[in-house]
């Protein structure tokens, strides 16, 4: 086949990277080298425009074992106990088609975190559908869901906690971002470096099928109406072969005989033996005729391409195949040596005795474009709407409204359908500020949280950026975890676009300042650029997904109220600020104004404070104030519980409905029984910590005095009705 | 007391009831699925999760592994055998239990905690529970809407062969604490012998108060006595 410009183009690259690939060259690619360069140059592995950005991040600090690089970022949590864990995007597939989207989606999560030697211990995950009004969201939120759930649940992994909002900016164009988190011995933890020459390489796991070809590719461009067509790009799932895999490849590493492991995610073979290769200076020579298919007659190119799930690569000592073998015989999976390092320091594919391509590693990865592109700067926006102007509403119908709302309400109909309690380590469960996993047979545990506030990074992205962080933060202290590192999604629209490309820079700058402030660090993440459909981007969505540390199970702590007769304190001051607030988007369609100021230095003491306090056993329930502002905080407290609360309605108040709703940042609840107080009111202010007594914990009933009275059990009402009517 | 619990390609609540059976004292052993002769036991359990994947009917092709001959054998000599979710999904398919699982009457994968009441205490499972006590139990299916002959029905609840079934908080047993269309809200259901109990809530998850509750734990140590 002739490479003409519409066969590049095809490829996903430009004119002017084609040229490059000539000039790396010394001469033509022919069509097997073309596909390996557009899987290795394309946005989604090559970072080409993010990249510049991404190396200012924080990623190095005293509990990081493995910073960003690696299959998954890894923490010491401690004694010989490591987490390893990471976020990823599945977006553009499970728009296409949201069951096998959402599931493949889990599946590679987990394969990166079990690649690393870590049994995975949770998965999370991060969904934005469009407006609920779409034609289209109700299908796909059916169909993610169970995919989601399919696999997790399939392969017997809890899935603990996540986030799922609607936004009409996500009509064409959905979020499904998942996490995986893992235990493994600090000692065994198992990198994709190879090293050694004429070692073998192996394949493991599925055959290759013709699925998911281009897939990364597919990724890397912006949706058009021709979208559907691409459903032969996204992979199928096999959740009981990832099971299999999962438990052949941890088998293996109870002893010595893997030098290097890589998953074959997206960009199957080309981007894992690459990746190896390189990591390691050397060159790799695959033997195509071996590479195990599930379909006759496949090409070089389909093979080198394919995306088939639940495959590995493995270089192994030499002595060890054999032992290594039986293991994967036992569990029924192909076990084929398809290869084996070399120091030619190329990538030589040979296909029926002749060599069918090479291309030197480093073209492929360092000598890959890199993109500065251009980015302008987004000011902070005016407030335009002035509360006083607008048309008055009482209190009780606000409150109402915004708890029964699609982003508000209770998540059940969709938690439901998960596994959370399989494995029998999730000591606290989703619809809580964070979800807690015990260490198996140990009596420390993890905390994890997964994070977005695409409003506010619309809105000003350096603020959005800055909050999303201090509010995953903020869930890991509330359940009483000290937060030790973080993981991101970076979701964004069209990097070629200098606004998209501004919102992009600057939550990553917000994210750096907030990081460093916090002592937070990122440990692995993945950009997903070009989520849009002609040319309509979706809002800034980067994803945070922390975890921490609770040192002993015994000082975990939740959001519900525990006793009649207790205090609760709000920690961290109430500015009044409603702009770009779930109050004035619920009640009046109104989304104008910046987001909430951040004041880095308050985010961290009272957050420390209120975990002093935690571990010190004075504090009855906590939880953190976030979207929907100190009212619904104070609702949420009721949920599960069997109290209710009587709130003091301050006597100078300008108005109403800024103190109970603004979104200021910062701020905790927490329920004291009043012997406590003074112990509380002392720390509280050695740490000059603003706070204030905003009501005592009754039965039953939830008031505000002389505003509103509501039987606790209307208000749960309320909340879990919105799924049960869609 | 000896266990054995039986691991097949895709199980994945085995290690949550190993780890139930050792910490109420049984000596328990994992058996491999491809294994052809089983230790000598007093309980065999079956797990739950997803047996081969569950690509056919649930449990079906578990149903004809090698190790089931030996456990329909130990059975029929008396054995007592539990079987787990997809373990109780297995014994229908082997015959040891009678009737089939549907798939729940919403379609959705359920995962989440339901009421459960002990029906029939006198039998070697549950003699440690009191009479329409309410249990507070984790379920996690896609198929556990039981179904079967109106006649095996009506020999289930006549000669008591049924321990537990779904109810509410006041343990009112009716269509609204039914959460997955299972017939007269069955939970679980013995053989005739009563030596065999399959149950779609998992016990195994509930014996540890920081996880859960401990009202699972009744259902091992009546065993060991």
């Amino acid at each position: 086949m002739k490479i003409t410009n519409t066969v590049v183009e095809k490829h996903g690259l430009k004119l002017e990277e084609y040229s490059k690939i000539k000039e790396l060259l010394g001469r033509e690619p022919n069509l097997l080298e073309l596909g390996v360069f557009s899987a290795m140059w394309n946005e989604h592995c090559s970072y080409k425009s993010s990249r510049i950005h991404l190396k200012n991040l924080p990623t190095s600090g005293k509990q990081v074992i493995q910073g960003p690089g690696e299959n998954a970022g890894v923490i010491d949590i401690g004694d010989d106990d490591a987490i390893i864990f990471k976020i990823e995007s599945h977006n553009h597939p499970s728009y296409i088609e949201p069951y096998q989207g959402a599931a493949t989606g889990v599946g590679g999560i987990l394969r990166d975190v079990f690649t690393m030697g870590a049994r995975p211990i949770a998965l999370l995950n991060s969904i934005h559908f469009g407006s609920p009004d779409h034609p289209k969201t109700k299908s796909l939120l059916n169909g993610v869901v169970s995919g989601i759930g399919g696999y997790g649940n399939c392969i017997g992994i809890p899935t603990v906690a996540g986030e799922i909002k609607f936004n009409s900016s996500y009509n064409e164009n959905i979020l499904v971002n998942a996490m995986a988190v893992g235990h493994a011995k600090k000692d065994k933890i198992f990198y994709s470096k190879a090293k050694g020459l004429n070692k073998s390489v192996v394949y493991v796991g599925s055959k290759t099928g013709r699925d998911g070809i281009h897939g990364a590719s597919m990724a890397s461009a912006e949706f058009d109406e021709n979208s559907e067509d691409k459903k032969p790009t996204v992979q199928v799932g096999d959740p009981f072969t990832e099971k299999l895999l999962m438990e052949a490849c941890l088998e293996l590493m109870k002893d010595n005989s893997i030098i290097s492991i890589q998953d074959m995610g997206a960009a199957g073979l080309t981007s894992s033996s690459v990746e190896m290769a390189s990591k390691g200076d050397l060159g790799m020579e695959l033997n195509l005729d071996k590479v195990p298919c599930r379909e006759e007659n496949m090409t070089p190119y389909e093979m080198m391409l394919s995306e088939s799930q639940e495959r590995m690569l493995l270089i192994l000592e030499d002595e060890k195949e054999k032992d290594a073998r039986k293991i994967f015989e036992k569990w029924d999976l192909d076990f084929v040596v398809i290869g084996k390092t070399t120091n030619t320091n190329n990538l030589t594919l040979k296909f029926e005795g002749k060599i069918a391509g090479e291309i030197p590693i480093d073209a492929l990865t360092t000598k890959a474009p890199i993109y500065d592109r251009k980015w302008i700067k987004k000011k902070l926006p005016e407030r335009k709407t002035q509360i006083k102007d607008l048309k008055k509403i009482k209190l009780e119908d606000a409150l109402l409204k915004i708890l029964s709302s699609a982003n508000q309400s209770n998540k059940s109909w969709v938690t439901d359908q998960f596994d959370q309690m399989v494995m029998t380590d999730t000591v606290q469960k989703s619809g809580s500020d964070a979800s807690i996993i015990r260490i198996h047979k140990k009596k420390k545990a993890i905390a994890v949280s997964v994070d977005s506030s695409a409003n506010y990074c619309k809105a000003h992205p350096l603020t959005g950026g800055k909050q999303i962080v201090c509010e995953n933060w903020r869930n890991l202290i509330s359940v009483g975890a000290k937060p030790i590192a973080i993981t991101n999604c970076l979701n964004f629209g069209n990097p070629e676009n200098s606004k998209i490309m501004g919102e992009f820079a600057e939550c990553l700058l917000g994210i750096k300042k907030a990081c460093e402030f916090l002592d937070y660090p990122v440990v692995s993440g993945n950009v997903s650029l070009y989520n849009g459909t002609n040319k309509k981007n979706i809002y800034p969505t980067p994803v945070i997904g922390g975890v921490g540390l609770i040192q002993n199970i015994d000082n975990r702590i939740n959001q519900y109220l525990k006793k009649d007769g207790n205090i609760i304190l709000q920690i961290g001051k109430n500015f009044g600020q409603l702009s770009q607030s779930v109050f004035l988007d619920e009640i009046y369609s109104i989304i104008d104004g910046p987001p909430p100021e951040i004041n880095l230095s308050n985010e961290k003491n009272n957050g420390l404070s209120v975990l002093k306090l935690i571990n010190d056993k004075l504090v009855s329930s906590v939880h953190d104030v976030s979207s929907g502002g100190l009212l619904v905080a104070l609702a949420e407290m009721t949920f599960k519980s069997s109290y209710g609360i009587k709130i003091d309605r301050p006597k100078n108040l300008s108005n109403l409905m800024e103190h109970y709703f603004s979104e200021d940042q910062g701020r905790y609840l927490i329920e004291v029984k009043p012997d406590n107080l003074s112990k509380i009111n002392n720390t509280l202010n050695e740490n000059n910590i603003f706070n204030e007594i905003v009501g005592i914990v009754q039965k039953d009933y939830f008031e505000v005095t002389g505003e509103l009275k509501i039987k606790i059990n209307e208000l749960c009402k309320a909340n879990n009705t919105w799924y049960n009517n869609y | 007391m000896n266990s054995s619990v039986i691991v097949f390609p895709g199980s994945n609540c085995d290690r949550d009831i190993a780890v139930a059976l050792e910490k109420l004292q049984f000596q328990n052993k994992m058996i491999w699925h491809k294994d052809s002769s089983l230790p000598k036991s007093d309980l065999i359990v079956i797990p739950g999760g997803f047996s081969y994947g569950d690509y056919l009917r649930s449990g079906a092709i578990a149903g004809k592994s090698n190790i089931l001959n030996e456990v329909v054998k130990a059975a029929n000599e008396g054995c007592l055998v539990l079987g787990i979710c997809n373990g109780f999904q297995i014994l229908t398919e082997t015959g040891l239990l009678k009737g089939v699982l549907l798939r729940n009457k919403n379609l959705k994968f359920l995962g989440k905690d339901v009421n459960v009441k002990t029906i029939n205490t006198e039998n070697k499972f549950c003699n440690k529970y009191k009479k329409n006590q309410i249990l507070k139990l984790n379920i996690a299916h896609n198929e556990g809407n039981y179904f079967t002959s109106k006649e095996h029905l009506k020999e289930l609840e006549d000669k008591n062969l049924i321990p537990f079934k779904y109810c509410d908080e006041e343990g009112n047993i009716n269509e609204e604490s039914n959460p997955n269309g299972s017939l007269n809200n069955i939970a679980g259901i013995f053989n005739e012998k009563k030596n065999i109990l399959g149950l779609m809530p998992h016990p195994e998850r509930m014996v540890d108060k920081v996880v859960s509750n401990d009202d699972g734990i009744n259902l091992f140590t009546s065993l060991l006595d």
